[in-house]
């Protein structure tokens, strides 16, 4: 025995104290990053494939769209990201369900923790992930002739509103992670409703859409945020695109959230 | 008396299915209770409600005095729970899956490590506490699963068939590991499909089956009301089955029966089995195979129900063995 003591960090009346609830969150965050070291595929999946996004849409298809590739990327570099992001909170449902299905939720649940704590946790993880991978993009953007014209306030801004938007998009992945069989469900799901919404937006080109897609498309949240977020690097219409942007993140996170948190605490 | 564990009425549907129909259950602080039934008898729904992780349909189950579900805060801090399925994080190692869990009982990070360490080493875990969980073998994982159910050190454990898909010798080291635990006071609640293991781990055994208790003893009280032991015994020369079925059936009476090559008969009295042998020797049958062996779960539920034992979905533990190796000759005489 080494004397180690658990103080349990409850109240008299069962509630977990906030303080260790961050606490919780935070191990679950760190849990999540860790085990990224040991799984350097999942290292891949945030990093080799933003990297060959840009490269795919800037070279090989780039120079027939906008004339140059220089031209085509300061176009297209902030749709790519944005939809780079949506893709990643793929991996977000494919990791819940993974707990879920394998028995890590029940060993969690049967713990004196915060019901939430694993799910912010892995959120919380998953977002610093998003953070890294835009950062890559635009490094890699940078080095191939981006050039960011919005200033560093732009750049931050357009940091933000990715953030924001991501974690709202997060709740629908994890009503997904909660509600589907498998992992390769979750991904064969995911990837058939997030395909057709980014590729029918304006992040890569509008012009050659016809009329009935383009109309689509004028509503589409990835092209508001695609919108907002190229306005914001490389200048151009940034208030009103934001604006939509932002009101989609809080529609989604309206209807998502609640149903999610439902999922999960019937599941997980 | 007290009960550190203890369901009354337990009920729980899923659906159409009546997993629990009213289970009474109770384990004494510092014992062991073995919950012994077939896949789908409600095992693992019972341990679930224990662990709160599922609210039951009816009744009452408490943990150290504390409702499953009106308390289940006070009921988390004290309990360890070991599932079926090795709940670890197969991409983190050893070490950081206990230091997952020192750390969100709100341990510091020093006295985090210093406990991981400490079960490491008696997991027998402390060579491999750096390698990522999924390149362990079956028995390792169930021994970092029991572990991490220990970080807290939990007086009241529940283990839901903690040996089922593990090879003999792991089962036997895990069963080792499940004494010495017990040894030093822990409660625990060990469901599992195999008599003997009940038999090794157990002071009292709860038998369920379709969700109903059909019995329930220590496990002595148990084998003598099913049967006790059988006696099997193959002769040399398969010619020579009728004459030994004979023999066999003068000293054990009624119940004895051909299998194939082999002659079973249940063993009532201690008697039975030099018995046998001598008779065996005077009539020249020479016997290629005379063992003694305790009855297994089949025929354990034969005796209590009427029916065989029946391999039912219990959510994917369809490749493990059944009650087969509860059958495996205890005492083999060589033949004389």
């Amino acid at each position: 025995m080494t004397g180690v003591t658990v103080a349990v960090p409850l109240t008299a009346s069962g509630r977990v104290r906030p303080l260790a609830w961050v606490g919780q969150t935070l191990t679950m965050a760190w849990r999540s990053l860790v085990a990224v070291r040991h799984n350097p595929l999942e290292l891949v999946d945030y990093s080799v494939t933003p990297i060959m996004f840009v490269f795919l849409f800037t070279y090989v298809l780039g120079g027939q769209m906008a004339g140059s590739t220089d031209a085509y990327l300061m176009y297209a570099l902030p749709g790519i990201i944005v939809q780079n992001t949506l893709f990643m909170t793929v991996y977000t449902a494919m990791a819940l369900n993974t707990d879920l299905t394998k028995g890590v939720f029940d060993r969690l649940r049967s713990l004196p923790i915060a019901r939430s704590a694993p799910l912010i946790g892995r959120i919380t993880a998953d977002l610093a992930k998003h953070v890294w991978a835009m950062l890559l993009m635009i490094g890699i953007g940078l080095l191939t002739g981006f050039r960011i014209t919005g200033g560093f306030g732009g750049f931050l801004l357009g940091a933000v509103l990715l953030v924001v938007f991501a974690a709202a998009a997060s709740w629908s992945a994890v009503l997904i992670g909660m509600l589907a069989g498998d992992a390769e469900k979750v991904q064969a799901f995911s990837f058939t409703v997030i395909f057709p919404i980014t590729f029918t937006s304006s992040a890569f080109v509008v012009d050659t859409m016809p009329g009935w897609l383009q109309a689509w498309s004028d509503v589409n949240p990835v092209t508001h945020l695609s919108d907002a977020y190229r306005g914001l690097l490389v200048g151009g219409p940034v208030a009103e695109p934001a604006l939509w942007s932002l009101l989609w993140a809080v529609g989604t996170a309206a209807v998502f959230g609640p149903l999610a948190m439902r999922a999960y605490r019937s599941k997980a | 008396m007290t009960y550190a564990i203890q369901a009354e009425g337990l009920v729980k549907r899923f659906k159409e299915t009546e997993a629990l129909a009213g289970v009474d259950l109770a384990a004494r602080t510092g014992s062991v209770l073995g919950l012994l039934g077939p896949n789908g008898a409600g095992k693992t729904t019972a341990v679930r409600i224990f662990a709160t992780l599922l609210p039951p349909d009816g009744g009452r189950a408490s943990v150290a005095g504390h409702d499953v579900v009106g308390e289940a805060a006070a009921v988390r801090a004290l309990i360890g729970l070991t599932g079926q399925y090795a709940a670890v994080d197969e991409n983190l190692t050893g070490t950081e899956n206990l230091l997952l869990i020192g750390r969100l009982l709100g341990m510091s990070r020093r006295d985090a490590r210093a406990r991981a360490r400490e079960l490491l080493d008696r997991f027998r875990l402390a060579d491999s506490a750096g390698r990522a969980a999924k390149t362990f073998s079956g028995g390792m994982r169930r021994r970092l699963d029991l572990a991490a159910s220990l970080v807290g050190r939990p007086s009241i454990l529940f283990l839901d068939e903690p040996t089922t898909g593990l090879d003999p010798r792991s089962r036997g080291e895990l069963w080792d590991m499940l004494r010495a635990l017990v040894a030093d006071g822990t409660t625990a609640l060990l469901t599992t499909q195999y008599l003997n293991e009940a038999d090794v781990l157990a002071d009292d055994i709860v038998v369920v089956d379709r969700g109903r208790v059909i019995a329930r003893g220590t496990p002595d009280e148990l084998k003598s009301e099913v049967g006790g032991q059988v006696l099997e015994v193959r002769p040399l020369a398969p010619g020579d089955i009728t004459a030994a079925h004979g023999l066999v059936t003068e000293a054990a009476g009624p119940g004895t029966r051909i299998e194939g090559e082999v002659i079973t008969a249940p063993v009532n009295d201690p008697e039975l089995m030099p018995a046998v042998v001598r008779g065996l020797d005077r009539a020249g049958i020479r016997v290629g195979e005379l063992a003694l062996r305790r009855s297994s779960l089949d025929e354990v539920f034969l005796a209590l129900t009427g029916h065989r034992a029946e391999p039912e979905d219990s959510g994917g533990a369809a490749e493990d063995d059944g009650g087969r190796d509860a059958s495996e000759p205890e005492e083999a005489v060589s033949s004389p």
